[in-house]
């Protein structure tokens, strides 16, 4: 094998990593939640008595007990109730919090509080949410969260809209008359658990002044600024600490338990634990599910003119990330594909479902379901291969399909090419089998803001400093590799901290499949100072120049011989002490001034056999390509990308969230299926193309999320080609395709 | 735990005698991680659907989630933490570290446990045997595949050093 082992695998195998639902507090209070039993009402009296009355619960606070405190949270818009306040929005929402000396005190405590409610009528899907008359779930103005989303709803509403996203270039209408073909194409993607196996938890409790928070969020620095609101702390004063993380996805991406920990700490003056089951969890945050149209135009030679996306995602109760979800899901809604005419109208509604966030993939997914089978529907009609007209539009490396954007930096034809000759699409095929694929470009990355701290010890070890999280994704060891190569050393003298606002530098998220690129540009950077100090340092030791010494490969090199790191650490502090640093910034500006930072490319596919009597799917075959630009770390980021497509592959086959009325009803993991190890296809193709044309280190750009987004478009069009007919929603469940063979979609 | 009955048990926990008494509804789970600090014991479904939780009780493998810790009287319980011996890891250890099978890292401990179960049993299992066996462990990161690669690796490397 040539990717060295994961720096966290050791850990990991032996029971020794430590994750946040392992930590504990002396005098720690476990806290339970009392939920929401109504979808929409008017909270009335809630009465504690008989829970405090019960052994060992020692406080239950409601949300009329925040009122000294910013009692909500919310990056964009902040409308999210710590716990909630004169109503409730969605079934399972947080009214009380019971606090107790164990954690089954606290869950018996929690059983015993009685909440009135007074019924107000609910909206449980978009189209009800938007109907004329229809109750609405927001009436205040809660202010705007995050600066670069000020368009976002801040004033009193007068609908169910969210947010809204509008935006076009050309003559869209105008091009549509003059297309030989249009092409109208209207799919559902499912409402979706992203299931990060450590469910959600935190421990919050106030010391030396400061408020300590551990917790599962991927984003500890947004989380700190969230919790900082709160309780009009200064930033400087709240502490969030991100330890290994059981899975993210994005579903850890954002505040979720903190402030009920922390507002528990701060009730009672002690510590408190919150931890969540797999069903609480599912009752806190799940992704959007999406209703997308797409009507494209083409000529009769198969060159796209236009296309037309009306994107509707249901955002649920509270705003967290829909709104950037909804912008990622628009500006990924038309494909990269060269087109002069384009119009995109999207909203997020707030429905009376459990609220909807960040999920692998970030609203590629969604779109691309139908943006993709748009495409293998047009080449149908227009009688031309779906691969060749693919090509014939997709837009060529260094050429902008989105004004203002970066141009592609990638080569997405060949990337194609390889795709479809790792499926076989042009062996013939049996009956009832089919395959499909998709191509797809994000605009990945987030905003270009890292930094990372490098320090040479005395013993030349490296330490390196960054606020990223490593859940699973592999970003201690690709991170300890940038650095280990920067400086020449060897990776076993590499450590990495991570994750702490205190202690570790400003990192904007670990999430859009940045972290490799940009924090790893923020390493690669301090490494550049880092071996200019190191020179100055060994310079002024031996009284030369420092133009006439080079530090690499771990040593300082000039006329007078040789200098290990630590050599030069140690004599110029003058003993086995000190240390030499350098900080890594990485800014929106130079190569980065143009957003995205880079583009993340989803190239993927699968073949399936359909079976014809009951409609189950078997997945035969799956092949990736991960286009990265360079690969750090080729066995993870084959592991990524098969991590990715398998996620993928669950949204395609097995999982929806139901909802029956105002009740969920299968928040569990018995109803609610993954894919499990007999799912997975017996063929797996995982192709690396590596072309160096990222911005982040050697040319690296993000992977991680790009495999999933084309895959349910892919496992759509797979079974259409089995079946004759194209499916318009997902899960592919065996009675749906049963169904769709009789012609039969309602 | 407040106001509920105890009862008290001896049990070997990797292979070390332990005497205590515990609340009659406490899992085996919840006595592993907050009496014993055995943190390699995950939660995750508490439904016995994802497998987090499996430890060997008598060498057979339990779901601790929903398995009371009063049910452990008389009998050894085997957790991820008593598999390596000393810094030198057990070969399925090995052979996840060697395949990149684990990425967060969550579902590991219940995967290797129940690796060691099928092991124990099947020396040489078929590729076919190890996913039903895996049909109560979720892994959501790695798509399985390294993971079944590791078993089969594991298998190889115990064969040898039986042989």
């Amino acid at each position: 094998m040539t990717s060295p082992p994961r720096l966290d695998a050791a850990p990991k195998v032996t029971g020794q990593a430590r994750y946040a639902v392992d930590y504990r507090a002396a005098n720690m209070l476990y806290a339970a939640l009392v939920r929401s039993e109504r979808a929409h009402a008017i909270l009335g009296d809630i009465d504690p008595s008989r829970a405090l009355g019960t052994d060992g619960v020692a406080a239950v606070i409601t949300g009329d007990d925040l009122s000294p405190l910013f009692p909500r949270y919310g990056h964009i818009i902040p409308d999210h109730p710590i716990l909630a306040v004169e109503k409730v929005r969605y079934l399972g929402e947080p009214v009380a919090l019971v606090l107790a000396e164990d954690r089954y005190a606290a869950h018996d405590g929690a059983e015993l509080v009685e909440v009135g409610y007074e019924d107000l009528p609910e909206v449980m899907d978009p189209a009800q949410a938007l109907a004329d008359d229809a109750p609405l779930l927001h009436t205040k103005d809660y202010g705007v969260g995050d600066r670069s989303f000020e368009e976002a709803h801040s004033e009193p509403r007068s609908d169910n809209v969210c947010h809204r996203v509008e935006f076009s270039w050309g003559e869209v209408d105008q091009a549509m008359t003059r297309a030989d073909v249009t092409v109208e194409t209207s799919t559902s993607y499912p409402m979706l658990y992203g299931y990060a196996m450590e469910p959600y938890n935190a421990l919050a409790r106030f010391e030396d002044g400061y408020l300590k928070v551990i917790t599962t969020a991927q984003h500890p620095f947004m989380v700190r600024d969230d919790l900082a609101r709160v309780f009009s702390l200064p930033l400087s004063h709240v502490r969030v600490t991100s330890p290994y993380l059981g899975g993210g996805y994005g579903t850890k991406s954002y505040t979720k338990m903190e402030p009920l920990a922390a507002v528990g700490a701060w009730y009672t003056g002690r510590p408190v634990k919150i931890e969540m089951d797999a069903t609480g969890a599912i009752l806190t945050t799940r992704a959007d599910s999406a209703s997308v149209t797409i009507c494209s135009g083409f000529d009769s030679g198969g060159r796209l003119l236009a296309r037309d996306v009306q994107v509707t995602l249901d955002t649920g109760a509270y705003a967290d990330n829909g709104p950037l979800v909804l912008s990622k899901a628009c500006n990924r809604s038309f494909g990269p594909y060269r087109n002069q005419n384009i119009r995109v109208r999207g909203m997020a509604v707030y429905t009376n479902t459990v609220p909807s966030s960040s999920y692998r993939g970030f609203g590629a997914p969604q779109v691309s379901l139908a943006s993709e089978l748009n495409m293998d529907q047009a080449a149908q009609q227009l009688g031309i291969d779906p691969g060749e007209l693919r090509r014939l539009n997709l837009i060529p490396p260094g050429e902008r399909h989105f004004p203002g954007k970066r141009p592609m930096d990638a080569d997405l034809s060949a990337d194609l090419d390889l795709l479809l000759e790792g499926l076989g699409w042009e062996d013939p095929r049996q009956p009832y089998q089919g395959i499909g694929f998709g191509v797809t470009a994000s605009d990945a990355g987030a905003y270009p803001v890292s930094t990372a701290v490098v320090k040479i010890l005395p013993d030349g070890s490296v330490l390196v400093s960054t606020g990223s999280s490593e859940m699973g994704q592999g970003s201690r060891t690709a991170l300890a590799l940038v650095a280990a190569r920067e400086l020449g050393v060897p990776l076993e003298k590499v450590a990495i901290a991570q994750s702490d606002t205190h202690t570790t530098p400003y990192e904007r998220t670990s999430g859009a499949s940045r972290t490799t690129t940009l924090t790893g540009l923020a390493i690669q950077r301090a490494c550049t100072q880092l071996l200019s100090r190191l020179e100055e340092a060994a310079a002024e030791l031996q009284g030369g120049s420092p133009t006439e010494i080079k530090a690499a490969e771990g040593m300082v090199v000039g006329p007078w011989g040789d200098l290990s790191f630590g050599e030069v650490v140690q004599g110029w502090f003058g003993g086995r002490l000190g240390e030499l640093s350098a900080t890594g910034v990485v800014r929106r500006v130079g190569e980065l001034a143009e957003l995205p930072p880079f583009w993340e490319i989803g190239v993927s596919g699968v073949k399936v056999a359909v079976d014809p009597d009951t409609g189950q799917i078997s997945v035969l075959k799956l092949v990736t390509v991960a286009d990265v630009g360079h690969a750090i770390h080729p066995e993870m980021l084959k592991g990524q990308d098969v991590g990715a497509a398998t996620q993928g592959l669950g949204a395609a086959l097995f999982e929806e969230l139901v909802y029956d009325g105002p009740q969920l009803v299968n928040s569990n993991l018995v109803e609610y299926r993954v894919p499990r190890a007999g799912d997975m296809p017996p063929e797996i193709v995982t192709i690396v193309a590596e072309r160096g044309d990222g911005v982040g280190p050697y040319g690296a750009k993000g992977g991680g999320e790009g495999t999933l987004n084309p895959i349910g478009a892919a496992a759509a069009a797979a079974v259409g080609r089995a079946v004759g007919r194209w499916p318009d929603r997902l899960p592919l469940t065996p009675e749906r395709v049963w169904r769709l063979m009789r012609g039969d979609q309602g | 735990m407040i106001g509920v009955d105890t009862v008290r048990i001896s049990a070997g926990i990797n292979g070390r005698a332990v005497e205590m008494s515990v609340p009659v509804r406490m899992t085996l789970a919840e006595m592993l991680r907050e009496r014993l600090d055995l943190f390699g014991v995950k939660l995750s479904c508490e439904m016995q659907v994802c497998g987090v939780c499996t430890v060997l009780v008598d060498d057979r493998p339990v779901s601790s989630c929903t398995f009371l810790a009063a049910d452990v009287d008389q009998r050894e319980v085997k957790t991820i933490e008593g598999l390596a011996t000393g810094d030198r890891l057990h070969p399925i250890q090995q052979s996840f570290v060697d395949h990149f099978a684990l990425q967060c890292g969550f579902c590991t401990p219940g995967f290797i446990m129940m690796t060691k179960h099928l092991l124990d049993r099947s020396p040489s299992p078929t590729r076919d045997q190890i996913v039903e066996y895996f049909d109560g462990n979720l892994c959501r990161c790695t798509g399985y595949v390294p993971i079944i690669e590791a078993v089969r690796d594991a298998a190889g490397r115990l064969g040898a050093d039986l042989s």
